[in-house]
């Protein structure tokens, strides 16, 4: 069953030469030569030779890793296509190195029906540059009300369901979904929060908001209703999961119920995984997100969990804004930050550079973690496997500026920012989908 | 050169503050002459932009500026292209194309002076942002403490009492208060004291037990909105009053009561304290005068002269 589509294009032939191939699912951290045949990797090897009319391309002291996939993606489309479409959005998966992105059903119209998805599919398998997949709502409208045709939205290919940009809004939501998505092989995605604890809030809830004058988002908003949404889904069996944790408070939970054996996975964002509420003193709008960046004892618990597994992946929550909502006071602008096109850098350069986190653990949270949860095959770099891989120079240092995104929109946290590792080129699917300017 | 904004007590160092009170004291003569003007600012431009009704802050910044002979400009968002759905960013590029050197804002939103002071060459005067900061306000609170105390404030003992989760006053008084080494300690209902304000190294207390250690008590408005239904942050005014407002039975003698008003009779100032001209209520209000001239007149010549004392006359 397909779960995600892109347009077509012809099957790459690329030998990649000298290589630091990375890829944890296969056991290697070596260089080899890859040589990719009609969108394959056909060879894995020291001393490969470019078969006639095939690009070879140094890679020497670049890094060759697996595909990212990223589970949370605000592709902004139907409706806000002068903030993202699928083939900015796509573009923008492809420069930072993702073979598979999985948009948000919170756009204008909801993706609540069969129609709808399938809609989107049409227009994915026209537009989309790296394979694009969607969730459907779990309710419809996102009203919280009545379920979605699950069944049918699952036929037609939906990753999974959510409501996120909000929460559940009952206890009695949570267990009709996680019930009701029984009929699929699907799981319910939640955005876990108290609504009634964020209320005026614009940043964490703590001594930097105490600080600026800002309504806080207490960290225990997150935490009880993932407390809330563990101990239904451990009473129905449900499969679900967590989506941009950024609580230590919530960890504890995530992993009392994993050790209980509830099916439960989590991701977290780049931006809570190396940035905290101090950044915020600056008032820049491009650092207003929900959740909220929090303190630093919660991102080192958040780093911490995400190296052992408590935390499954990695996921972006990248969610594009026009300049014209986000030019404006702190307090007035929406939340959200874009994520595709720094994740890898971002959590490199905070991350494994200064080694928080081993970058063979960062390459499964990003590829093979995402994957499994999304039930797509694990991007790898192996003989025989479809060419779904990136290419990244680990020593290039950028500085992440307005005009240099693929993405229609510019809101990213990490503007002006000094940045270390880049990608050069991704393939997806068997395709040459980026090719950064030499 | 960088421009000068105003927009946190944090722009400011200790010295700076000195030379404003300084430069503000220099000024206290004029404003006793029968012509109260001086050409210190003639030809200079000086927009006021309140998005947020303001009685003393806008009369008084506006005052200010024509005592030192600047063009003035006043603009509300009501009967303005902001109630036409003009961006902050929009109004800032018209304002700017008339070349004002100084732009005034009260704004309901933290973040909002960062958002003018991108989009225009004129300096940014905070004049109450959110609940973000109020700086003039702090620095005419210290000039009327000054002008009482004398020069050497450190080790006085100040209380502040009532809302601080919803007070940009309380935010920029802290910080100032602390800059000239007084004594802060916070006092309110636990709803209204934003968690993790202990950090900012100032004792928090949930009543008025020991209010006979401040030697000056400064006193928040309380809002009546804090009552409305599902906000929870008070019961009513009636049980706040009873525990947190002043009246002079609460009063050790040698205290000194401070408000930036408007005021609350009854609620968190009882009348005969509020009329007690031993108080410095009245005396903050004409501090704002003295204070926003200086403020206005160092934001455009600078603060380099620290040598002169202030003086500027």
């Amino acid at each position: 069953m397909e779960r995600t589509w892109s347009r077509p294009g012809p099957a790459l032939d690329l030998l990649l030469k000298g290589g630091r191939v990375v890829d944890p699912g296969e056991g290697i951290d070596e260089v080899q030569d890859v040589l990719i045949r009609k969108g394959k990797v056909a060879e894995l090897g020291t001393s490969l030779e470019a078969p006639g009319g095939v690009r070879e391309v140094d890679a020497r002291g670049l890094l060759v890793l697996p595909g990212f996939v990223d589970l949370h993606t605000h592709l902004r489309t139907p409706g806000r296509e002068d903030e993202e479409d699928l083939d900015t959005g796509t573009r923008a998966a492809a420069a930072g190195g993702y073979v598979a992105v999985f948009g948000m059903a919170n756009t204008d119209p909801v993706v609540d029906t069969a129609a709808l998805l399938s809609g989107l599919v049409d227009r994915a398998r026209r537009e989309a540059v790296v394979p694009a997949g969607f969730f459907a709502a779990v309710s419809r409208g996102l009203a919280g009300e009545q379920l979605t045709e699950m069944a049918e939205l699952a036929e037609v290919g939906a990753v999974g369901f959510s409501d996120d940009g909000q929460p559940l809004a009952t206890a009695q939501l949570v267990r009709r979904a996680l019930q009701y998505v029984k009929l699929t092989d699907r799981f319910v995605a939640v955005h876990a929060e108290d609504a009634s604890l964020v209320r005026d809030g614009h940043m964490h809830e703590g001594a930097v908001s105490a600080r600026l004058g800002l309504g806080g988002m207490p960290s225990i908003a997150e935490s009880i209703d993932v407390q809330r949404v563990l101990e239904v889904a451990a009473y129905e069996d449900g499969r679900v999961h967590l989506c941009h944790l950024s609580a230590a408070a919530s960890l504890e939970h995530l992993e009392r119920a994993k050790k209980a054996g509830v099916r439960v996975t989590a991701e977290a964002t780049p931006h809570h995984l190396t940035m905290t509420d101090d950044e915020v003193a600056s008032l820049e709008s491009t650092l207003k997100m929900n959740p909220p960046l929090r303190e630093e004892s919660d991102r080192a618990a958040l780093v911490k969990a995400l190296k052992s597994g408590l935390v499954d992946c990695v996921a972006t929550d990248h969610a594009p804004h026009a300049p014209e909502e986000k030019d404006v006071p702190f307090e007035e602008a929406p939340f959200g930050t874009t994520g595709l096109e720094t994740a890898f850098a971002a959590l490199y350069t905070g991350l494994v550079k200064k080694r928080a986190l081993p970058l063979g653990t960062l390459v499964a949270r990003m590829s093979a973690g995402p994957a499994a949860i999304a039930g797509i095959a694990p991007p790898a770099v192996r003989a025989g496997a479809r060419a779904d891989l990136c290419v990244v120079d680990p020593e290039a240092v950028w500085t992440v500026a307005r005009d240099g995104f693929q993405s229609r929109s510019s809101n990213s946290a990490w503007l002006g920012r000094k940045l270390t590792g880049r990608v050069r080129l991704t393939v997806a699917a068997g395709r040459l989908a980026w090719e950064a300017d030499a | 050169m960088a421009k000068r904004d105003l927009i946190s007590m944090e722009d400011l160092s200790r010295e700076q503050v000195e030379l404003l009170l300084d430069t503000a004291e220099s000024f206290l003569p004029v404003l006793e002459r029968d012509i109260k003007k001086v050409p210190t600012l003639r030809g200079r431009t000086i927009v006021n932009l309140f998005w947020e009704a303001s009685t003393r802050t806008s009369s008084s910044f506006d005052l200010a500026a024509k005592r030192l002979s600047a063009d003035t400009l006043a603009l509300k968002a009501s009967g303005s292209a902001v109630e036409k759905g003009e961006s902050l960013k929009d109004t800032a590029i018209t304002l700017s194309a008339y070349g004002p050197d100084i732009i005034v804002m009260r704004h309901p939103s933290a973040g909002a002076c960062q958002v003018l002071s991108a989009n225009t060459d004129a300096s940014v005067i905070n004049a109450g942002d959110g609940k973000h900061q109020h700086p003039t306000q702090c620095l005419l609170d210290l000039f009327s403490l000054r002008q009482t105390f004398g020069r050497d404030l450190s080790g006085m003992k100040i209380w502040i009492v009532g809302d601080i989760l919803h007070s940009r006053v309380a935010r920029s008084d802290i910080m100032g208060f602390q800059m000239l080494g007084m004594d802060v300690t916070l006092a309110g209902p636990p709803t209204m004291m934003p968690r993790g304000i202990g950090e900012m190294g100032v004792g928090v207390e949930y009543d008025l037990g020991r209010l006979k250690e401040a030697d000056v008590i400064y006193l928040l408005r309380i809002q009546q909105e804090r009552i409305k239904a599902g906000a929870n942050f008070l019961s009513s005014l009636r049980e706040y009053s009873r525990l947190f407002g002043i009246t002079t039975a609460r009063l050790h003698p040698h205290q000194r009561v401070m408000h930036p008003g408007p005021i609350n009779r009854g609620v968190e100032i009882g009348a005969d304290i509020a009329d007690d001209e031993e108080n410095l209520i009245a005396h903050q209000v004409f501090s704002g005068l003295a204070v926003r001239m200086a403020i206005l007149y160092r934001t455009i010549v600078g603060y380099s002269d620290v040598s002169s004392g202030g003086e500027v006359l």
